[in-house]
């Protein structure tokens, strides 16, 4: 776990007032940290919404399903899914780093969780460009040509597939703008408990997108029959 | 982060001055980050909102008033009803009591200066303002004539109102509510008095912090279906058409995971304004402050597992019928053992008739109707008969008017003193809580009997022999404008020309009423110290 107890505050160098509704620090992180878990709760339900929806037509139309499953590509996803974990462990390093102290590390480690983000994103914009290429984004007017049994259904399942990701990919943008202003607070280093913190927080935000790719991937690429 | 408005009232040590007294300009009300400030910046928009809502209704109750459709078409009487529900629920009944007296009391209550996030709170107010700016477009754009429930395919495909301008609406306002309900729940959770332990909360900040579970776990369902509908109905996607593969009843299970515990997130909260009262005005503890707490929990956690009751004859099947019927059944168990409860206080108490308590005596009579009628509709072969007949307009009016306004209503005058540091007047006070009570019996009640013989929701005609009870309705409606419109006028007047009421006028127990009226910004002078039991009355 990272170091976002209660010791780091009582270094002179340290110490900020809490805001003026919290008695100390120590209510102050407590209350954040709910917050964000509170908060993750809510965009669980929101994701959560949408894959029962998947579910419920995953069973409905198995076979379709299944077979339209083959038309991602699991490779690039697959490569995708080690990058977001990756990042996980990058962002934790770089909350140990915050906690330790170690200014430059955390910089590093920062630099290294959204590099990896935006590897992320440009990976499945290609993937996204390649499904365009193929005629299989049936957004807008734009014209969709799928090869299998039963198109219309098999556009159901496209249509999910792109708005999962694409709900997704916009929590990923979030998650790097986060990062970015992380990034600069870390290298000003001003009120290095404050920063370690925040950090955690926004490693919980982090966290969370992990998460909800790895279900995605499941349900959308793995599920493929 | 900087703390801007919190500067000029900074200095804790220095003699206590009340929350008003930062001054009138506008930019100390819009840029505020104070509760009780944010309180009324919700408290004047819900009360813009009621009255557009009332407006809407007004109009429907005075064409009902003849069989033949003669005052509107049915195609405007369609939208008035949609625009009625949807302001109602979304802009009025969902923030009224947790935004405006839960936002002011809650923090008080459990001792603390502010909110856990005092910015979150003020931006979900300008949230709130920004989905109303949306609703009122979809009006300005010719209205939206779904109902307030949205149903596919006749959203998605057939309507040619202002769909996605009102769902839009609906849509960013349950960001609001979700930053209510975290505010609430970490606060709760984080920010107590020393020595206010868990079962030493009072009721009503146990309800507030059940709605605010309950905004949390159950909005962010209905913001990912209206995004659904949002993409159906421009893009084309056929999640919800079945002529594409997709399910309109998966519309309604989606929908209606968010809207039943809606329900819960009206009523809980009035549920805790009328035991703050109960127990004040027969000057009695709460009557089993335990079994009150687990009800307020279990009617929370049931509420999400009963969505289903509202689509007994959509075709879902028999057997989710069956098991939707049973846990419908079970919620009314934690809401019998508040109404049991309730009463039991009273029981050998010295029961005093003050206004407020002519609200909570109100609310435990159309509560009981409205409820017990409920159980009515959870039992599956008579829901067919009863399905979308006035029996269930009336059911949910006897709960959200009967219960939620009811208790707003209390609320507002048990704490008004609070609020203003002002008494209203009495003798008019009373008039309107009667008005209420007796107004909303002679609307609704009518409407009972009009289902039970058969007439369907949603007609603007209908045949001759309902014409009496109808009348009757319209009526009542009368007599509850009067409800509604007396308090606007003695309540603002008491504003400037109200006695002083000092502190604690009812002599309630409860933190808030420990600090002068109205209070401080910073609330209490110093962090008060809580060493007894709540409703410490005897």
């Amino acid at each position: 776990m990272p170091t976002s107890s209660g010791q780091a505050g009582t270094r002179p160098e340290d110490e900020t007032p809490p805001e003026t509704q919290f008695d100390d620090m120590d209510q102050q992180r407590h209350a954040g940290l709910l917050g964000m878990w509170v908060f993750l709760l809510t965009e669980l339900l929101l994701f959560g919404g949408l894959f029962a929806a998947f579910a419920i037509l995953r069973l409905q139309y198995a076979n379709v399903f299944a077979e339209a499953a083959h038309h991602l590509d699991l490779k690039l996803a697959a490569i995708n899914t080690a990058l977001l974990l990756s990042s996980g462990l990058t962002m934790m390093l770089a909350e140990l780093a915050a906690g330790a102290r170690l200014r430059k590390v955390a910089v590093y480690w920062l630099l290294a969780t959204i590099l990896l983000g935006l590897a992320f994103l440009a990976i499945k914009g290609f993937e996204w460009y390649s499904e365009f290429r193929h005629q299989l984004m049936p957004v807008l007017v734009l014209p969709f040509r799928y090869p299998g049994e039963q198109p219309a259904i098999a556009e159901l399942f496209f249509n999910l597939y792109f708005i999962a990701t694409g709900l997704h990919a916009v929590h990923m943008l979030v998650g790097i703008a986060i990062l970015v202003v992380m990034l600069a607070l870390v290298r000003r280093w001003r009120r290095p408990d404050r920063l370690d913190r925040q950090l955690h927080i926004a490693g919980l935000y982090w966290a969370f997108i992990d998460v909800v790719w790895v279900f995605i991937f499941t349900l959308f690429y793995l599920l493929r029959g | 982060m900087t703390s801007v408005v919190y500067s000029e009232n900074e200095d804790r040590h220095a003699t206590p001055r009340d929350y008003l007294s930062g001054g009138w300009s506008i930019r100390s009300w819009l840029l505020t980050v104070d509760h009780k400030r944010i309180a009324w910046l919700y408290a004047v928009s819900i009360t813009g909102f009621f009255f557009f809502g009332s407006a809407a209704a007004l109009l429907i109750r005075l064409e009902l008033i003849s069989p033949a459709g003669d005052l509107l078409s049915a195609e405007s009487y369609n939208k008035l009803f949609s625009l009625h529900g949807i302001v109602m629920v979304w802009f009025f009944l969902i923030p009224s009591i947790p935004a405006t007296l839960g936002n002011f009391l809650l923090p008080m209550m459990i001792g603390a200066r502010d909110m856990a996030f005092p910015k979150l709170n003020l931006l979900s107010w300008y949230i709130y303002t920004l989905g109303g700016l949306f609703t009122l477009a979809a009006v300005i754009a010719g209205g939206v004539d779904t109902g307030w429930t949205f149903y596919t395919p006749y959203s998605t495909l057939f309507s040619n109102s202002a769909v996605l301008a009102a769902a839009t609406g609906v849509f960013i306002v349950g960001f609001s509510s979700i930053l209510t309900g975290i505010n609430f729940i970490v606060t709760t959770h984080t920010m107590r008095a020393p020595g206010l332990s868990w079962l030493r909360l009072p009721l009503f900040v146990w309800a507030n912090y059940a709605t605010g579970l309950v905004m949390v776990l159950a909005t962010p369902v209905l913001a990912v279906t209206l995004l659904l509908i949002a993409l159906e109905r421009v893009l084309g996607i056929g999640i919800f058409d079945p002529a594409l593969g997709g399910d309109p009843l998966l519309f309604q299970h989606l929908f209606w995971f968010y809207s039943h515990p809606a329900v819960y997130i009206m009523i809980l909260p009035a549920m805790g304004v009328v035991s703050e009262i109960v127990a004040c005005f027969s000057r009695n503890p709460i009557f089993g402050y335990m079994g009150m707490v687990l009800s307020i929990m279990a009617i929370a956690l049931f509420g999400f597992v009963v969505w289903g009751h509202h689509m007994f004859v959509s075709g879902q099947s028999m057997y989710a019928g069956i098991l939707f019927s049973f846990f419908t059944f079970l919620v009314a168990v934690p809401s019998a053992i508040k109404t049991l409860n309730w009463t039991a206080t009273l029981f050998r108490g010295q029961i005093s008739f003050s206004v407020p308590m002519i609200y909570a005596l109100s609310f435990l009579e159309l509560f009981t109707v409205g409820g017990l009628t409920g159980v009515f509709l959870a039992a599956l072969a008579l829901d067919v008969h009863l399905h979308d007949t006035y029996f269930i307009t009336a059911h949910f009016h006897y709960i959200m008017v009967g219960g939620a306004v009811t208790g707003y209503m209390g609320g507002l005058h048990f704490w008004w003193p609070k609020l203003t540091g002002r008494m209203y007047s009495r003798p008019w006070a009373t008039v309107a809580a009667l008005a209420l009570l007796i107004g909303l019996n002679l609307t609704f009640y009518p409407q009972f009997l009009l289902g039970y013989a058969g007439m369907p929701r949603r007609y603007h005609s209908y045949p001759e022999e309902f014409e009496i009870l109808q009348v009757l309705s319209s009526l009542g409606a009368g007599v509850l404008a009067l409800g509604y419109l007396l308090p606007l006028i003695y309540l603002s007047w008491s504003l400037r020309h109200g006695e002083k009421s000092g502190p604690n006028p009812w002599d309630a127990t409860g933190l808030e009423w420990q600090t002068p009226s109205p209070p401080p910004v910073h609330n209490f002078a110093e962090t008060p110290v809580v060493t007894e039991e709540p409703y410490a009355y005897k």
